[in-house]
């Protein structure tokens, strides 16, 4: 294991502590419990948009902190789910007496904290929604699985709704909207190379140099099946069909493309592969009318990405578009 | 060992430290196989803390002792094995109420409302993979051994056993929760890290009670 590190265990920490120092203007951190809120927050009467997860997925979620996005992020450990008094604490600092809506990407363990996080907020008299991201159309869902995990419609579920909290949307359609998104976009990645997690050194799987792992998610677990390489086109290719066939999208839609980096590959192999994209979608008749190249929703230094399509309408258009600040997402504003 | 007190209690809650230390790196290879690879390191810095909060003061009673147990690892472990392993305790601790000393009849039916709430927390089932498949059939060897007048040590002896040849035997399973589920056909072959912990959780009390 290589790293830019001090001592396994101090990663989240330090990490965190530079993250504030560097964007003092968009962030504030507190540590035990750890979180991030905004700089200018609470904000008075809008709902606080909170998320959060383990760590290892920068810039998800502290990057996305700010005006227009998230009013607090809860990083647990690393790939670990935060506490339930971490996200408590991250409510009550984010707070401005509009209620707080969870969004929560559907793991386990994520799912088990905030639901006894929001139990311990209401006992406190903040009214919380959850809403549970499941994109991954790579994870089958049936009854007798956990369900599908939340992977990059995350990020675009936190841009929208949190724009529609900034315009001032009340609790329950803020929280309606994030439903919307989440019927509305579906998510796959590949991996060419696993990723090490600092505390345990060791690569959290096996790929020879010709294959790769389809079906990934963010925790560097392993995916459905190992495959040979394949050109660009045929990665997109497979990993759009399968993107395609799930919701279904069909000629004619309008929608955002986000291609996802996963921490170690390049932006000139993210931007090919935005290209083959490009001309799959346009052979299907669909239009990419937003988008979105780069490393959002991480693995750590894992080589490969994530392809995420949302289905667009005006008030998704609208939202998308909307000015925000944050330490990763900046525009309009 | 006939009945047991709050200090015999926190002696063994504050052993499963050293339990954890012994077996993380094995727990976190399992880990690897089928999950994310930090179920040890999670379950050591949950009883670290628990055995640092558990030195500062004795508790009032057993079940106070192991409502410190539960508080501390649902703040300091997530994942899915806080909140999971936080609920077997403090339902384990509601059960034993605020009674001094416990009986080994009592230890059983905390073991039993322990794998009720994890049962309830995390919608498992046996079968699914899951630490149920150690819990369940742990449940059952403790309230049979209880049942035919064994101490406590005797009980939980049982318990360890079953558990471990109920983690033992997730091994041909499919995952069906949690996220070695999302692997499919690819998480046969593996122990469940979650049932393998908690039958060294359960081997370690035992061993303090014999002792």
């Amino acid at each position: 294991m290589k790293k830019i590190i001090n001592d396994p265990n101090n990663v989240v920490r330090e990490s965190l502590e530079g993250m504030a120092l560097a964007h003092p203007d968009l962030i504030q951190y507190h540590a035990d419990p750890t979180f991030l809120v905004r700089a200018d927050g609470p904000v008075q009467n809008k709902v606080a948009v909170i998320s959060g997860g383990g760590s290892g997925h920068e810039p998800l979620h502290g990057g996305f902190v700010g005006h227009g996005m998230l009013a607090a992020a809860c990083p647990g450990a690393m790939f670990t789910s935060p506490t339930p008094d971490q996200v408590l604490a991250a409510a009550k600092a984010a707070h401005g007496g509009a209620g707080v809506l969870h969004i929560v990407k559907n793991y386990t363990g994520d799912v088990l904290n905030f639901e006894t996080a929001a139990e311990l907020a209401a006992a406190e008299d903040i009214e919380v929604r959850s809403v549970v991201v499941d994109d991954d159309v790579a994870v089958q869902d049936s009854s007798f699985t956990a369900g599908r995990r939340g992977v990059g419609g995350t990020v675009l579920m936190e841009k929208i709704v949190g724009a529609a909290a900034e315009r001032g949307d009340d609790l329950d359609t803020v929280t309606s909207l994030a439903e919307k998104v989440n019927s509305q976009v579906r998510s796959m990645g590949v991996a060419l190379r696993p990723c090490t997690v600092p505390h345990s050194g060791e690569p959290s799987f096996e790929l020879g140099e010709d294959e790769m792992e389809m079906g990934i998610g963010i925790h560097g677990e392993p995916g459905r099946e190992k495959v040979a390489l394949a050109p660009a086109d045929d990665i997109v290719a497979t990993l759009l069909t399968a993107i395609l066939e799930d919701l279904p999208f069909e000629e004619g839609d309008q929608t955002l493309l986000f291609v996802n980096g996963m921490g170690g590959t390049p932006l000139i192999e993210l931007y090919l592969a935005y290209n083959s994209a490009r001309k799959f979608l346009a052979d299907k008749g669909i239009e990419a009318s937003r988008s979105l190249v780069g490393n959002y929703i991480t693995s750590l230094e894992m080589q490969g990405m994530s392809i995420t399509l949302l289905r667009l309408d005006d008030e998704l258009t609208e939202l998308w578009d909307a000015p925000v600040h944050t330490a990763s997402l900046r525009w309009g504003l | 060992m006939t009945d047991c007190s709050t200090e015999g209690i926190t002696r063994a809650v504050v052993a499963l430290h050293d339990t954890i230390q012994a077996h993380h790196e094995e727990l976190t290879t399992l880990d690897r196989a089928i999950g994310d690879g930090d179920h040890g390191a999670n379950l050591v810095r949950g009883f670290a803390a628990v055995a640092e909060r558990l030195s500062e003061g004795e508790q009032p009673t057993p079940g106070a002792a192991l409502k410190v147990v539960a508080t501390t690892l649902i703040s300091t472990v997530g994942g899915a094995s806080g909140p999971l392993f936080g609920t077997a305790f403090l339902r384990a601790a509601t059960s034993l109420g605020t009674a001094e000393t416990v009986t080994a009849r009592q230890i059983a039916d905390a073991l039993e409302a322990a794998a009720a709430g994890v049962v309830a927390r995390g919608k498992a089932e046996l079968g699914d993979k899951t630490m149920i498949d150690a819990f369940q059939p742990a449940l059952e060897a403790a309230r049979d051994a209880a049942g035919s007048g064994a101490d406590i040590a005797g009980v939980l002896d049982a318990a360890a056993t079953a558990a471990e040849q109920g983690a033992a035997a997730t091994a041909p399973l499919q995952a069906r929760k949690g996220r070695a589920s999302y692997l499919g056909e690819r998480s046969v072959g593996h122990v469940d890290p979650g049932a393998q912990s908690t039958a060294y959780l359960l081997r370690s009390l035992a061993t303090s009670a014999a002792s």
